[in-house]
């Protein structure tokens, strides 16, 4: 394996010494991911406030002035867009792969520290952008996440004029932003592996950030473009995505355009970035449940081969968004049986999480309650997805609240739940310090159940008929009078784990500063980033020499060994039997 | 080793320094190859968007017949001719900057820029040409791919000319020459590339209706 230019550099005058070159124009990979982790959360916050009021609308109507239809379908637009590209694409692969790839191959930074450093910079441009839609005249976009045209860009829609603009704007320089930072990863994973770091001894976390990245880089392409031509369409007249079309009684100037174009090229983004927030999910999942169980991961080679496969597999399965859009019927049956096919994969993960757990000596750490949260949240929402995937269920479902609880069960709460574990699993390593344990129970079991009420009886709501986006859902026959009440109680529901997501905030706040102290392993962990010299990494990571890799990362509970772990990093002669502990390792240095 | 032996690897048996091939990849290739990818994405589905949207009805192919303004595409000929010799400059750039031939280096690097930024001006031209003769972009779908198309092509090599212009920056600034060289191969790789892509480009948004038509019932639009 090549080491790059920084890899060997242990030159004390290269470590930035100013507060601006060390925290904010920092090129330093674990800076850039606690910037990128902080910006996102930041704005996810403000899509959960958004939810908040839609909820308060749907389960309370018309109590709030401030709520009207207009502002409810903005609300619905933003909340969606940010949660899946703003929050969790950005802080999966932003704010995780950054700090993690590193760290977790045994490198001292990325391959391009600056233009690491861009990418968030130009990511936070991105996101200003996006919220500064909220204040231009017409306000956000309420053209609902998949901005289908034409409505997304016709009089009429919230936002048709400036607000759609703007977010198209902020998706593309979102979308230069991630290819920078998406180049960054694939080099450095492909190319700055410590010595002994095989692809196949690489911790699942990195296999899962590898293959999402590869996503991200070949789906926001088509993002990219179906920008492009709307933005065309609507700012010099052009007619690829409009139709001719008749707006508020008169002819527009379009012709001929076709919105189903724009269907196929949102989702043929749309669908691999499923797997973009899923795939980093699963891999740290991974390595969270194998550390918290002290054993192997189950089917280590299984699990490497399902990312790639599930990876693959995401480019041919986007058109089961469209069933109802219409399309031949042929390939309404072949995208529903790739569709299906790619569950088997999925399959294979789950049980091979559950098989980890089967015998292991769990512990019930809040990291691994969010795990095994996770393991429950993500098979609900998964079978749900093989009733949707067929073409015949779908139709009658398609637009329900039964697709709002499906998604928000499989890429909203589950890579939630994931991303909880990540934080609570790694805060010690980021900060020095253990959050809180209780409050961490509390954050979770609110979190966890709360979430359950909310999303079970969406499913409900949804067999009912009860369709999404609606403002306002009138006096319908087939909806009774129960389905309000239902509402409201899912409303209480989710205003509660909004709140309780401030426990975590505040555990954040107090763990960084009075939080009890971690050590540099306080999980007994094998993979690399637990056995720095310092604890938080220091800039360069790894102080005078780099890390030799000399096993896989799951050598949990190995028979005869005195500790129920090795870390990647121990040679075969200084392993401590568990007969001769007097004897002690070897003074022969392993670092050869 | 090949990707699929690496693949088939199993981590568990072995607990010792794997032997590792040496590997000639630099991070820098790695990165333009994979940016490579993402543009052939991008240019990849703009052509499909092309190829379906051309079987509307009101969509008026800018070539085939005698009337039609791309059908005498001597303009876009020239202006292919201008990329192709900013290309070999490039290329004879980075053989001098391996020769150490630091004049001539300095020479090839002018007339690489020069060369990009007239094939840059020259489509521009052809822009105003085409709206002179009453060709607006938003009149018929074929118009608005060609200066879309155009204009993307056209963005994609002005990131380059940036980049080019930051290595001859760095040059004066008396980088390693070993350096120099390695990122005069990939603007080289960069240039050879936007060439193709020009030259596919250019028989896309050339063609006839009935080219259209064959290649849309081959691809089952």
């Amino acid at each position: 394996m090549t080491h790059i230019a920084i890899a060997d550099q242990v030159d004390e005058s290269a470590h930035p010494k100013t507060f601006m070159a060390k925290y904010i124009w920092s090129q330093d990979h674990k800076v850039i991911a606690i910037q990128y982790a902080i910006t996102a959360i930041g704005v996810g916050l403000v899509a959960l406030v958004l939810s908040g009021m839609m909820r308060l609308q749907l389960g309370f109507p018309d109590q709030f002035s401030f709520i009207d239809p207009s502002a409810y379908l903005q609300f619905v637009t933003m909340h969606g867009m940010i949660m899946v590209i703003y929050l969790l694409t950005a802080l999966l692969l932003g704010g995780f792969g950054n700090y993690l790839i590193p760290l977790m191959i045994g490198t001292r930074d990325m391959v391009f520290p600056y233009l690491n450093m861009l990418s968030y910079w130009t990511y936070l441009l991105a996101v200003i952008i996006l919220l500064a839609s909220f204040f231009v005249s017409g306000g956000a976009t309420g053209a609902g996440w998949t901005l289908y045209p034409p409505q997304a860009i016709s009089a009429g829609t919230p936002g048709a004029d400036a607000g759609i603009i703007f977010m198209l704007v902020s998706l593309a320089v979102f979308i230069v932003a991630f290819t920078m930072g998406g180049l960054n990863y694939v080099s450095t994973i492909l190319q700055a592996r410590a010595k002994g770091m095989t692809l196949m001894r690489m911790p699942l976390t990195i296999w899962g950030i590898f293959v999402a990245t590869i996503l991200g880089l070949l789906a926001f392409p088509a993002l990219l473009v179906s920008a492009i031509m709307m933005m065309f369409d609507k700012l010099l007249a052009t007619s690829f995505f409009m139709p001719a079309i008749l707006s508020l009684g008169e002819n527009l100037e379009h012709t001929g355009g076709s919105p189903i174009l724009f269907q196929h090229l949102f989702w043929f983004f749309g669908h691999p970035e499923v797997y973009i927030v899923a795939l980093p999910a699963f891999g740290m999942v991974s390595d969270v449940i194998a550390t918290h169980a002290r054993k192997n991961i189950f089917g280590y080679r299984m699990m490497v081969w399902a990312i790639v496969a599930i990876g693959a597999l995401s480019f041919v399965v986007w058109a089961h968004h469209m069933y109802v859009s219409g399309m031949n019927p042929y390939f309404g049956f072949f995208f529903a049986t790739t569709t299906l096919i790619i569950a088997v994969p999925t399959a294979i993960k789950v049980y091979n999480w559950i098989l980890t757990l089967w015998r292991g000596n769990i512990h019930l750490t809040v990291p691994m309650l969010f795990s095994i949260g996770f393991i429950f949240t993500f098979t609900h929402g998964g079978l749900t997805g093989l009733m949707l995937g067929n073409v015949v269920i779908d139709l009658p479902l398609s637009d329900t609240y039964f697709v709002v609880a499906h998604f928000h069960m499989v890429m909203g709460v589950s890579p939630v739940m994931v991303l909880f574990a990540a934080i609570y699993h790694w805060f010690p390593k980021i900060s020095g310090r253990f959050l809180n344990n209780t409050l961490g129970k509390i954050h979770f079991w609110g979190t966890f159940l709360g979430t359950y009420a909310i999303y079970l009886p969406m499913h409900y709501l949804g067999f009912l008929g009860v369709p999404r986006r609606y403002y306002a859902m009138g006096s319908s026959d087939f909806i009774p009078e129960s389905a309000q009440t239902l509402n409201a109680s899912i409303t209480v529901s989710a205003l509660i784990v909004g709140v309780i997501q401030l426990i975590f905030i505040f555990n954040v706040i107090y763990s960084l500063f009075k939080g009890k102290r971690a050590g540099s392993n306080p999980w007994q962990a094998t993979t690399l980033e637990w056995q720095t010299p310092q604890t938080p990494p220091a800039h360069g990571n790894w102080g005078a020499q780099l890390p030799v890799v000399y096993r896989w990362a799951y050598d949990y509970s190995v028979p005869n060994v005195k500790d129920d772990y090795i870390p990647q990093n121990v040679a075969p002669d200084q392993v401590i039997k568990r007969n001769n502990e007097n004897e002690q390792k070897t003074a022969t240095d392993g670092h050869s | 080793m090949s990707i699929f032996d690496k693949l088939l690897e199993k981590p568990w048996l072995s607990n010792d320094v794997i032997a590792t091939e040496p590997n000639t990849e630099t991070p820098a290739k790695t990165a333009m190859l994979f940016f490579l990818a993402v543009v052939t994405v991008i240019f990849f589905l703009f052509t499909i968007t092309f190829l379906a949207r051309s079987q509307s009805a009101d969509f008026q192919a800018l070539s085939g017949e005698p009337w039609l303004p791309l059908n005498q595409s001597g303009p876009l000929w020239f202006n292919s001719g201008l990329l192709l010799l900013a290309s070999i400059s490039l290329h004879m750039a980075y053989t001098f900057s391996l020769k150490k031939q630091l004049n001539r280096l300095v020479f090839a690097l002018a007339i690489a820029v020069i060369f990009s930024s007239a094939f840059i001006i020259a489509q521009l031209y052809v822009w105003q040409h085409l709206a002179n003769a009453g060709y607006f972009i938003a009149d018929n779908p074929a118009n608005s791919f060609f200066y879309l198309l155009t204009a993307m092509h056209g963005v994609h090599l002005l990131g380059g000319i940036l980049a080019l212009l930051s290595v001859i920056w760095h040059f004066y600034q008396n980088i390693e020459l070993s350096v120099l060289h390695a990122r005069l191969k990939l603007c080289a790789v960069y240039w050879h590339y936007l060439l193709l892509l020009w030259l596919f480009l250019f028989a896309l948004l050339t063609s006839s209706a009935s080219t259209y038509r064959a290649i849309a019932v081959f691809c089952g639009f």
